[in-house]
């Protein structure tokens, strides 16, 4: 059975279409991340899933139920991770933790959450006095104390130090072998690779790409009409002359973002052309500072994600609805 | 069951570490009870101003601990998100609901055994009428307790701070509960008395036995408001 089941999901907030016929599955065990610029209906998404708002139209199933309408039932099921806030500011985690697991039947026991998500020193500190990242971990915890089966995490990561994303992401992937269903909003796309199983892009209430981190970076748009896994990519100085090297190279060159390249339409021997782009670049006294040459990983998601993104908003503007 | 006694106990841990609710709810009662019964500045047209104004300081207990402390609580709750998410939990919003009027109906219990041992003390001596007494402080709580939560659902946490404290200065004034009604300017009178302060003090006087029986209007009031507010609170309020 799908763990999470969306199919043609709209919400509208007045005149402004949130959501608009969205898509979405989720089996146990998998960790499901939902990327998007802000605005693309990725909260929204996920806070029909959690009861918080009713569907303008289409069908919404978590664990079989539907939670507008099997709210009671589903709460007992699932673990919600609030993006900021939801704790009273004068409780400590010991005290929250203590709090919540007397809602659930079979709760996992608060101290040794605390001991997992690492706030063993502030477990005697109110909540108002934690910093960020401490404040991200209890929200976790919260997420797991009635051990769901489907988790909600809302921006995990966001303002957690490396120690913490560390401890996050083991945390996932633990809840994910148990048989969890994890599903992770985000738009930290560094983290969404290293997180998810699968991924979904949102781009104006739809979904404009899914499949795993590596099938989305092979798929997506290049400008010559080619996939994105078979271009070099490379880091150097912003504002090169690309025409120049280009011709130098036999081959397209297009500064993606600042100080970031990509070479298109390649089909020679790849030893040839990086050698050629690294005495091209030396001759002009001009640090070569990354290089990527084929294949699909290795930051290709964050360009993957730039260019279907761009594509949508294209195709929108030109007036021909969404992308796939 | 163990959810339930569980954020009750949570309530009341919360409300009693708060320094202000404690001195709001009990802090404040006692200090004017005591102060205007032994310094005799209030036109109480009694030789004995504490038959008065116990019965007055009681209602004034209950309508700052029902519709102020609950209602700022509240109000900072729902701005905080913790009701949101709350929303998402085994908890529920009813027995979150039942949970705090357990907690008010806790410390209005302490209150109401904190102020009369107080004016006992300080020389009352009432003929009280359980029955109407319970029934009175019931309505009177399930009124204030409506207007507390409207305010709380509806407003921001610092309108919600604000509003319930204006609204507490006004109706300690104008609800008979230190200054009599009949001290008041007619008009001014008139209109007081279809407010749920001056109600509740009526109806508590009378069941203390002071000034005769409960009037029939402070009991038609008492039961508006204990109706009208709860229902405009579940309809009008936001959780988010």
């Amino acid at each position: 059975m799908l763990a999470i089941d969306v199919a043609g999901l709209v919400v509208d907030y007045g005149t402004v279409r949130a959501v608009d016929g969205l898509c979405l599955q989720a089996r146990k065990g998998e960790v499901l991340v939902v990327l998007g610029p802000n605005g693309a209906g990725k909260t929204t998404t996920v806070e029909v899933c959690e009861g918080y708002r009713r569907p303008t139209a289409g069908s919404v199933r978590v664990l079989g139920l539907d939670p507008a309408r099997d709210g009671k039932e589903l709460n007992a099921r699932i673990g919600v991770m609030l993006q900021r806030g939801g704790v009273y500011p004068a409780m400590t985690p010991a005290q929250v933790l203590a709090l919540f697991a007397t809602y659930y039947d079979n709760p996992v026991p608060p101290g040794d959450l605390i001991a997992t998500v690492g706030l063993t020193r502030a477990a005697k500190t109110p909540w108002r006095r934690l910093s960020g990242g401490e404040q991200q971990r209890l929200s976790l915890a919260l997420a797991l104390i009635g051990r769901p089966e489907v988790a909600f995490l809302d921006e995990p990561t966001a303002g957690v130090d490396p120690d913490g994303r560390l401890a996050i992401r083991a945390i996932v992937e633990r809840m994910r072998d148990t048989g969890v269903c994890v599903v992770v909003t985000t738009h930290e796309l560094a983290e969404a690779e290293r997180l998810a199983d699968r991924l979904v892009i949102l781009d104006a209430g739809r979904a404009v790409a899914e499949g795993t981190p590596a099938e989305i970076t092979a798929a997506a748009p290049a400008p010559g009409g080619q996939s994105a896994a078979s271009g070099v990519r490379f880091s150097a100085p912003e504002g090169i002359d690309t025409g120049a090297l280009g011709a130098a190279l036999g081959s397209p060159v297009e500064e993606v973002r600042p100080g970031r390249y990509r070479i298109d339409g390649h089909d020679g021997d790849l030893a040839t052309l990086t050698a050629a782009l690294a005495a091209w670049l030396a001759e002009r006294r001009l640090a070569l500072t990354d290089l990527h040459a084929g294949g699909a990983g290795g930051g290709g998601l964050e360009e993957a994600y730039l260019r279907i993104t761009a594509a949508s908003a294209q195709s929108r503007h030109s007036g021909n609805g969404g992308s796939p | 069951m163990r959810a339930l006694t569980g954020q009750l106990r949570a309530e009341l841990g919360m409300t009693l570490r708060r320094g202000e609710s404690v001195l709001l709810t009990l802090g404040i009662p006692v200090m004017l009870l005591v102060f205007f019964s032994t310094v005799h500045v209030l036109p109480t047209t009694t030789r004995h101003p504490i038959a008065f104004l116990a019965p007055g300081i009681l209602a004034l207990a209950v309508m700052s601990t029902s519709m102020v402390s609950l209602g700022i609580a509240t109000g900072f709750e729902r701005g905080y998100g913790v009701l949101k998410r709350l929303k998402t939990t085994p908890l529920g919003r009813g027995r979150l609901m039942v949970a705090k009027m357990a907690g008010v109906i806790a410390i209005e219990v302490v209150q109401v055994v904190v102020l009369v041992v107080v004016s006992l003390v300080l020389g009352w001596a009432p003929h009280a009428q359980i029955g109407a007494l319970v029934a009175a402080i019931v309505l009177g709580t399930t009124g204030f307790a409506g207007l507390g939560l409207l305010m709380a659902g509806t407003l921001r946490a610092e309108a919600t701070l604000a509003l319930a404290n204006a609204v507490y200065l006004v109706l300690l004034l104008l609800g008979g509960m230190i200054v009599p009604l009949g001290k008041l300017p007619s008009a001014l009178a008139g209109a007081a008395r279809v407010l749920p302060a001056a109600a509740l003090s009526d109806a508590l006087h009378g069941a203390f036995g002071f000034g005769g029986g409960i009037p029939a209007e402070a009991w038609i009031v008492l039961v508006a408001w204990g109706l009208a507010a709860p229902v405009a609170a579940a309809f009008l309020f936001r959780w988010e």
